[in-house]
């Protein structure tokens, strides 16, 4: 069961071999067991999980069933879910009972899946190795001495893991699709627009998109299904008909287009990494796909520019952490200057601190033309490249990250080392593109790497489909650490 | 453009983040690699090109000018640190 895809948990659902009650009994033991060496999840709560589970269950003897109906997901702790401790791995947010449900969750609760639980994550999602959570670092499951990526890592390490059958995400600048390559699993960060940000606690918002972490490209076209959705309280929520992002997985690849940006196979990538991404697009082409090389020139200021727009985006999302609405508050400030002050100092950490002190830096008087408004032309020409490259091709392929999983420490102490392991996802974000990574083998090292798909806007059917031809021809994604 | 300390000291009260010495001299150091990295942007000539604020080229919804939320109070305040008679509470502003 723990291998099982959704399609096949739904099967033994609807057959009545398995309940809701059971199937989430089964998880919950298992995160019992092994969360205390993984710290995937911050939040465990049975009685509500087997609650769900118990109506989900008479929801489907009824015959109100729909495919996740009963299915056990685990919400990133971004997601606020009505009655749970929502935290965002913040101090700020260490007590904060969430009094409403987010869309996605709305949208869950209506398909009769089960929240498995809140997952841990990097602080405010700032971060790309989920060393920043208030609650502790992640493990990857691959290697406990390794990080899982960040910053949805406690959903990565939760699936790879098999403690959870599928997970939610959010990608703001590759925090979906980074620590799925290097926890060896399959994830998709949306188009920006298609999964409304309501109730999704906001980090850079013309940036965060939640998407699906799940074991295969047709369990996150399964979970896309229920997150997508027009929502008027989002105001960049996109008006579009609803569609099934599974319609097309079995689709051939037989003359499929695949764009290779020179840029994402230059200085920087680890060699391992390129054999193993080379030897995907290798099966590719066996599939009937052919290759084109396409250029990204403006990819290389993609880090530059989004160390620009994601920090001016927090310190402004993030000025509502001021304690008195919700969250921490220092028990001790003379006035109300330095009841902002303290509780600030005390309730964020040290990566957030960095990027709120950025922002407000780049947005302050005199460097907002050189810094925000330059960012934003930049932008402009990165997002652009993207549509010049699809003029050549259906998707662009490339690596997800530079390396394999590194070691826990090793990049923490030296922010701008650490943004570079963001660096071949980025740029997706900033033209609001979908992006996807799927498992493609292992590193010298033994460690899970990430092939990363690039779709055009609102191909998500398609970019689900590339991955799942390739799925139905190797077995990546099925391979699962050992010893867990 | 270099930083000093006391411009770390001027955006964390901007920010409204308390910092000592110590860690200011530590924020310092750190930002200053951020923006050696974030300089690599004024290599690039940028006349002419539209400031991008957004992927999606739409505009702001409207909606009718009616209530539509329910009254929540009660909830939103029960995980607010201090309130009373359903105001938030903070030290005293005005003498």
């Amino acid at each position: 069961m723990l291998n099982a895809s959704l399609k096949q948990l739904s099967a033994l659902l609807a057959d009545g071999k398995v309940s809701s009650v059971e199937l989430t009994q089964t998880f919950l033991d298992r995160i019992e067991q092994l969360n205390p060496s993984l710290n995937a999840f911050i939040t465990v709560d049975r009685e509500k999980s087997l609650a769900q589970a118990k109506t989900a269950d008479e929801l489907r003897a009824k015959g109100g069933a729909c495919p996740l109906t009963g299915i056990p997901v685990a919400q990133k702790d971004i997601f606020c879910a009505q009655g749970w401790l929502t935290t965002c791995g913040s101090k700020m947010l260490h007590n904060f009972v969430s009094p409403y449900d987010a869309h996605v969750i709305e949208q869950f609760n209506r398909a009769g899946a089960v929240n498995l639980g809140k997952t841990n994550m990097d602080e405010f999602a700032m971060g790309s190795s989920n060393e920043t959570s208030y609650h502790g670092k992640v493990k990857n499951p691959w290697n406990q001495e390794t990080v899982p990526g960040g910053s949805s890592g406690g959903s990565a390490a939760a699936v790879a893991a098999r403690l959870a059958p599928a997970a939610t995400g959010t990608d703001t600048g590759g925090s979906i699709r980074q620590p799925a390559a290097l926890t060896g699993i399959t994830g998709l960060k949306p188009t920006y627009g298609v999964v409304s940000r309501y109730g999704m606690i906001a980090f850079a918002s013309s940036l965060d998109q939640g998407g699906p972490m799940a074991k295969s490209a047709e369990d996150c076209a399964l979970l896309l299904n229920a997150m997508a959705g027009f929502d008027s309280r989002d105001s960049t929520s996109l008006e579009r008909e609803k569609e099934d992002y599974a319609r097309d997985l079995a689709q051939p690849l037989q003359g499929l287009k695949i764009g290779l940006p020179k840029e994402f196979f230059a200085e920087g990538l680890s060699a391992d990494v390129a054999q193993r991404v080379e030897e995907a697009i290798a099966e590719y082409r066996k599939l009937g796909a052919e290759t084109v090389e396409v250029s990204l020139p403006n990819s290389k200021l993609a880090i530059p520019v989004y160390y620009v727009l994601a920090p001016a985006e927090a310190s402004s999302n993030l000025s509502r952490f001021d304690g008195v609405r919700y969250g921490h508050r220092a028990p001790e400030y003379t006035d109300l200057l330095d009841m902002y002050c303290k509780t600030r100092a005390q309730g964020f950490g040290s990566e957030v601190k960095r990027r709120i002190m950025i922002g407000t830096y780049v947005l302050s008087h005199g460097y907002y033309d050189a810094y925000y408004l330059q960012a934003q032309k930049l932008r402009r020409l990165i997002a652009q490249d993207f549509v010049e490259a699809f003029k050549h091709c259906d998707v662009i392929m490339g690596p997800t990250a530079p390396s394999t999983a590194f070691k826990i420490g090793e990049k923490s102490d030296d922010p701008v080392s650490m943004y570079l392991s963001d660096i071949y996802t980025i740029a997706v974000n900033l033209a609001g593109l979908p992006g996807m990574s799927v498992p493609c083998g292992f590193g010298g090292n033994g460690l899970p790497v990430g092939l990363q798909i690039i779709g055009n806007y609102f191909s998500e059917a398609k970019m689900l489909n590339v991955a799942h031809q390739y799925q139905q021809a190797t077995d990546w994604h099925t391979r699962m650490p050992e010893g867990i | 453009m270099t930083l000093a300390l006391a411009d770390v000291k001027r955006i964390a009260h901007l920010a409204r983040i308390e910092v000592s010495d110590q860690e200011a001299a530590e924020y310092l150091k750190q930002l200053s690699g951020i923006f050696a990295l974030v300089e690599e942007m004024q290599a690039v000539d940028t006349t002419g090109v539209e400031p991008m604020a957004h992927a999606q080229e739409v505009t702001q919804r409207l909606r009718q000018d009616a209530v539509t939320e329910a009254d929540l109070r009660a909830q939103f305040q029960a995980v607010a640190p201090q309130t009373e008679n359903g105001l938030y509470l903070v030290p005293k502003v005005i003498e």
